[in-house]
């Protein structure tokens, strides 16, 4: 139920955005999503890709910090209060939310987002009938 | 003022006699009670009776801060236990801090050589004095209290921390004499600037400076900006605390305690002693101490001895400033700090790699101290996906620092690979610190 994100550190200064995304440019990897996490000195960089396998493989072979995460895609309609209803779910099963972003594609919805929980999670996405998105449904956005 | 002119003012042959007699009795002492100064003089040959001027103390061996710490902890303890009154404790390079057990004479000799350095200073009984040293494990602030005890000044003990009440009770007590770190004395000019107190509205006359390194300029800012004479006043837990060397107003070169503690310069690399004037190591033996007398401690401070006669009617050697170390030793806020602790802890968490590097400086007159460690890349995994993570990670960090070193360091956490290396070797420290 859940897909593969990139959760990458990058140091807080000009050029390491840069330096990352150029590797994943070479590597052929197209972008679906991405959030930037910063405080003063740091930052973590997430990513949702075409191929994130080939990805975490291209940035660790270069020595980045990169680790593989879990995280779950809802799809919600592209109305008003939509998102409030899906949060809600979790909220009332006691699930919280690490972070979380969204984007809209297709007229429709993307939450992602990340969770301590993720069995409640998926128990409540059941439960209340949401809709999530595979890899698959993914990379056939791209 | 002299506070002891028959010992501070003794004749020089006389003074020599007077150590021999006493480095004698001091090498008896230890070989019969210290078994590590006993294997050490029966390996080398040495027996008590062949010790009887004070030049035969090139015959005798160096001890270490390596000596202190694989004996820890009381393993160079001469005095039973039972005579033992107090014990301070200063920083360690592995964790293990150095302990220094004082006997009630001990603490006496502490006290009487403080005095003389107050005396020094110009400081009387009419004094108010104020000790803005750290109390507790560290030597500074029970040193120079009970000092100023002995002197019979009003002591008011007032350690470090909370600035603005330090300020205002200087103002309000009449304070007269201060005892800080000169750094310290910086930061309490910019806490008078910000509270809009002047010079002209304290009445501070006199400052003993001591435990960090400082210099002439520093001195000339501090003298300007609280209205007082500056003075430098120096010692080391492992001889005894503050008290062991002090300026008079000459200010030209710190007096010896000499009848307690024998200086000589040494050659750090062949070990051998160099002459009056000449910089090299700073080494001591305790003449007269019973906890834990020391044999030709090298203190790793370098600076050279001066003979001549001090306008001041004293007659003791002085040391003059000191120049740097003969270790990779770091003073921060007046507390010993090697990179080796940093490297120590650095190296206990597999979360990181094991590279640092440190960045000491200089804000608003307190020295800060950055560690920059790298994330590693194996160790990178999904648990520290979110900030709230990593800020655990780093505070983790920081918290062992605290532990081990005794002042608080902030963490940086860096990418994979950044700390820059300098021919396949890590530099570990970056002081930016202008002591000029």
């Amino acid at each position: 139920m859940t897909i593969n994100q990139l959760s990458i550190f990058i140091e807080n200064k000009q050029g390491t955005l840069l330096q990352v995304l150029d590797l994943l440019k070479k590597a052929g990897i197209q972008l679906i999503a991405t959030n930037l996490a910063d405080t003063v000195e740091y930052g973590i960089l997430r990513i949702i890709c075409s191929d994130p396998q080939k990805a975490y493989e291209a940035l660790k072979g270069e020595g980045v910090a990169v680790a593989m995460t879990e995280v779950f895609a809802v799809e919600i309609d592209n109305e008003a209060g939509r998102g409030a209803d899906a949060i809600a779910s979790f909220v009332n099963k006691g699930v919280s939310i690490a972070y979380l972003y969204s984007f809209i594609v297709d007229g429709k919805g993307i939450l992602i987002f990340r969770t301590d929980n993720p069995e409640l999670a998926a128990e409540a996405i059941s439960n209340d009938g949401l809709c999530t998105l595979t890899e698959q449904d993914l990379s056939s956005l791209v | 003022m002299i506070w002891n002119p028959n010992k501070e003012c003794m004749s020089t042959d006389e003074m020599r006699a007077l150590q021999g007699r006493r480095l004698h009795k001091i090498v008896k002492y230890v070989y019969h009670n210290v078994p590590f100064y006993r294997n050490k003089l029966q390996k080398m040959d040495v027996t008590p009776d062949d010790i009887r001027n004070i030049e035969d103390i090139h015959k005798l061996p160096f001890t270490t801060k390596q000596d202190l710490r694989d004996n820890y902890p009381y393993g160079l303890q001469a005095a039973p236990k039972s005579e033992i009154i107090r014990v301070h404790a200063s920083s360690g390079t592995t964790g293990n801090p150095t302990i220094v057990g004082y006997t009630r004479k001990d603490i006496e000799v502490w006290s009487e050589c403080m005095t003389r350095c107050l005396t020094a200073y110009g400081v009387s009984r009419d004094d108010t004095f104020s000790v803005a040293y750290g109390y507790g494990l560290f030597t500074g602030g029970l040193g120079a209290h009970y000092g100023v005890e002995n002197l019979g000044a009003a002591v008011v003990p007032t350690s470090t921390g909370n600035t603005e009440k330090h300020v205002r009770l200087i103002r309000d007590l009449g304070i007269t004499g201060i005892a800080c770190t000169p750094s310290y004395a910086l930061y309490l000019a910019e806490t008078m600037d910000h509270m809009g107190i002047g010079k002209n509205d304290i009445r501070l006359r006199v400052g003993a400076f001591g435990a960090e390194p400082w210099t002439e300029s520093m001195r000339a800012e501090i003298e300007s900006r609280l209205g007082l004479k500056g003075f430098n006043l120096y010692g080391l837990s492992e001889i005894m605390g503050p008290c062991v060397s002090y300026e008079c107003q000459e200010q030209s070169g710190s007096h010896i305690c000499e009848d307690h503690f024998f200086p000589e310069i040494i050659d750090p690399d062949t070990l051998e002693p160099l002459p009056y004037g000449q910089v090299g190591e700073l080494v001591f033996t305790t003449l007269t101490k019973e906890g834990m007398p020391l044999l030709r401690y090298r203190t790793k401070d370098l600076c050279s001895l001066m003979n001549d006669t001090c306008p001041c009617g004293r007659t003791s050697v002085r040391m003059g400033r000191i120049l740097g170390r003969s270790d990779d030793m770091l003073i921060i806020r007046g507390i010993n700090v090697f990179p080796s602790q940093v490297e120590s802890v650095v190296l206990s968490m597999p979360e990181f790699a094991p590279r640092y590097l440190l960045v000491i400086d200089r804000v608003n007159n307190l020295d800060t101290l950055q560690v920059q460690v790298e994330v590693r890349q194996d160790y990178f995994t999904e648990q520290f996906d979110t900030l709230g993570a990593l800020g655990t990670l780093e505070k983790k960090l920081a918290d062992k620092l605290k532990s081990v070193l005794s002042i608080s360091a902030k963490v940086q956490l860096k990418a994979p690979g950044t700390i820059e290396r300098s021919q396949g070797k890590s530099k570990f420290v970056l002081d930016k610190r202008q002591l000029k």
